[in-house]
């Protein structure tokens, strides 16, 4: 393969790396944030996600980046998650007075890693584009400095991330010592030869998983989530809630699916096991959160529990259901996280559910939105979270394995215990007495939360017919590396 | 072969002892001091490998940049020593046993990789194949099969350094900053104003 050829595969990459270097340069001589840097910035995300679509499909440099379609797939969502990020964020701290060009930047570079790791085909690009990502979001979470919360949310999330990857790096170190190969492809053919060497491998599988779900916060590895989204700025919390969540579901899905296809009676039991900590750890440990923001880090906790189920499901079908659960996860979240930034009173941001009380007489759009978004998250029917967790349930209890389907039932008794908070949060807008006047929404964020809500209940079942065979298609990627 | 061993036993044992000592030493100088020692020694190590090039690279970029900027930092910081000791013992147990347990898998490791050989080869990898040093051989490989990560840890700093840009520049106003695109087109018009005084007052200010 030519050295060209490799380029054009990773041309997604190399057109947000160009635009980042392009945008640094000029934000650092121009100093200001306007209407059009942000413009660019979210032009280079879009364009970056068309190349990943009209791009050629192949594998680049040896094998360690593979663009198939589920790097496809999860780039055009990560992509285009992270342009709505850039234009929210880039409102949110106008309206501060805290603008800086850096954060743009930041997201773009965060959606280079996470475009490397949705496409790794090898434990040092997946690390690498780990590293990438998480650096950039660090930053991202300890933005606002001077605001000793978010300062605060930054160094915690960084000691924490610091930490799992170093269990990453670990397992990933055991899995090279036991197979003499970092690339997936030659992982699996070890792993299929096991022999003696099994059980140190399945050491390395372990680490790397528990890295794994430090990234993605999963339950028993969530202690950051709740005060990382209290302190890190609203925009930023809804940026880090959608995109690097699928990206580090794609991390469990390229491990699993392609270096470790042979060894599923193993990862199965400890993704299980983590799926369902993390469904009653986010249903229970919601109950007693009155800030919004905690409530749906525990939100995310049990949703990203949900997706693990899909994944330890495993196959097309498994994965097919993971990969449809975040998309629409993704987009709910976005929208709920735009709506609760677009809301102030008294130029103070409204983050608990107090706050909340009379929003319907006060913002009738806002409220409506917000709610569509707790019932979908609360997997009520028609809305787009009922369908996220009818894939995955379905794909659960259609394995034959007794375990996936107790299981699926236990996942079904948390999703139950965790409708009280998303009722409650409804109850608090729709009939309790308004504590006063809202500021006027920002039009930006206002724009997102509706797109989404309309999103999340009458053009979700349009978006499935087209969302169901790409999902089934970039599942079908998974397993050839 | 003698002379070999006794090298590598020493600078081991170096190693390993300067390791403990950077943990448990009291004060933080020493401990960075200790730790210059201990990548000195594993540098040795790197050399009894053949691996020259790994050795170097770990004196110029460990000791020679980051202990030093280490050492900095740490006689900087204004350091309550009694008050860092205090939580020691408290985290004892528990860090000691996370330790035994590393410690006890690395064994296990090395046990195996030392029966079975790491994967399919047996015994060590030659430093050196085909005769070609292997100083040439990571550059030979660095720009071509290892571009991609090459280029992207490129990016991993570019972010590290944004970030530290990101989280402390402050432009303060009012600091007087020299500009010499600034001076150099100072002419008398823009530099002086003349002024009528009247006998009798002052010029204000």
């Amino acid at each position: 393969m030519t050295f060209f050829a490799n380029f054009s595969l990773v041309l997604p990459e190399i057109v947000l790396a160009v635009a980042a270097l392009v945008l640094l340069v000029a934000g650092a001589f121009r100093g200001k944030v306007g209407a059009i840097f942000t413009l660019a910035a979210v032009a280079a995300l879009v364009a970056a996600a068309a190349t990943a679509v009209l791009g050629p499909h192949g594998r680049a440099f040896g094998g360690v980046y593979a663009a198939d379609a589920a790097a496809t797939y999860a780039k055009v969502a990560i992509y285009l998650s992270s342009a709505v990020a850039v234009v929210l964020g880039d409102r949110w701290l106008a309206q501060r007075g805290d603008q800086k060009f850096e954060f743009a930047v930041l997201v773009i570079l965060a959606a280079v890693g996470m475009g490397v790791t949705a496409s790794a085909g090898d434990l040092i690009s997946l690390y690498v584009g780990v590293e990438l990502q998480s650096l950039a979001l660090y930053v991202l979470a300890a933005m606002r400095r001077d605001d000793a919360k978010s300062s605060e949310a930054g160094l915690k999330y960084f000691v924490l991330g610091a930490l799992s990857s170093g269990l990453l790096l670990y397992g990933s170190s055991l899995i090279y010592g036991f197979t003499g190969s970092t690339h997936f492809s030659q992982i699996a053919l070890a792993a299929a030869h096991g022999g003696s060497n099994g059980v140190g491998l399945l050491f390395g599988l372990v680490f790397l998983i528990c890295g794994l779900a430090f990234k993605v916060s999963a339950a028993p590895f969530h202690m950051w989530t709740p005060d990382v989204y209290e302190g890190a700025p609203t925009p930023v919390v809804g940026f880090f809630a959608a995109a690097p969540k699928l990206a580090a579901m794609m991390m469990f899905a390229r491990v699993l699916g392609d270096a470790f296809p042979g060894a599923v009676d193993q990862w199965r039991q400890i993704l299980v096991i983590a799926a369902l900590i993390s469904v009653f750890v986010g249903a229970f440990a919601g109950l007693a959160q009155t800030n919004l923001k905690r409530l749906w880090a525990y939100s995310s906790i049990a949703n990203v529990g949900y997706a693990l189920l899909g994944v330890a499901t495993g196959g097309e079908i498994g994965l097919q259901s993971m990969l449809i659960f975040m998309v629409l996860y993704m987009v709910d979240v976005t929208g709920f996280f735009a709506c609760l930034q677009a809301l102030n009173r008294d130029g103070k941001p409204m983050e608990t559910i107090e706050d909340m009380a009379g929003l319907i007489k006060e913002r009738p759009g806002v409220a409506i939105a917000m709610t569509a978004f707790s019932l979908s998250a609360l997997g009520l029917p028609p809305f787009s979270g009922f369908w996220s967790k009818y894939y995955v349930f379905k794909a659960a209890l259609g394995t034959g394995d007794v375990m996936m389907q107790w299981a699926a039932v236990l996942g079904l008794v948390g999703s139950v215990v965790a409708a009280f908070y998303y009722l409650r949060l409804i109850k608090s807008m729709w009939f309790d007495a308004p504590a006063g006047a809202v500021d006027a929404p920002s039009l930006s964020a206002r724009a997102v939360g509706f797109a989404a809500a309309i999103f999340s209940f009458p053009i979700v079942l349009v978006a499935l017919v087209w969302l169901d065979p790409a999902a089934k298609a970039a599942a079908a990627a998974f397993g050839h590396a | 072969m003698a002379l070999q061993a006794i090298a590598f036993y020493m600078l081991a044992f170096v190693t390993i002892a300067a390791g403990l000592l950077v943990v448990s030493a009291r004060n933080p100088v020493h401990s960075v001091l200790f730790l210059i020692t201990a990548f000195f020694s594993a540098a040795g190590l790197f050399v009894l490998l053949g691996a020259e090039f790994l050795a170097m690279l770990l004196i110029v970029v460990y000791v020679g940049a980051v202990a030093v900027l280490f050492l900095f930092v740490v006689m900087m910081l204004d350091v309550d020593f009694a008050e860092l000791r205090q939580g020691f013992a408290q985290y004892l147990p528990i860090g000691g046993l996370v330790g035994g347990i590393l410690t006890l898998e690395m064994v296990f490791v090395a046990a195996t990789v030392a029966t079975n050989g790491a994967a399919a080869k047996n015994g060590l990898p030659n430093a050196s194949p085909g005769g070609v040093p292997n100083t040439e051989a990571i550059g030979r490989v660095l720009y071509t099969d290892y571009i991609f990560f090459f280029q992207l840890a490129g990016l991993v700093l570019l972010v590290a350094m944004i970030g530290a840009i990101v989280l402390t520049l402050r432009h303060k106003p009012g600091v007087k900053r020299q500009d010499i695109g600034k001076q150099v087109a100072r002419t008398p018009k823009t530099g002086m104003t003349l002024v009528q005084i009247k006998p009798g007052e002052g010029i204000s200010e």
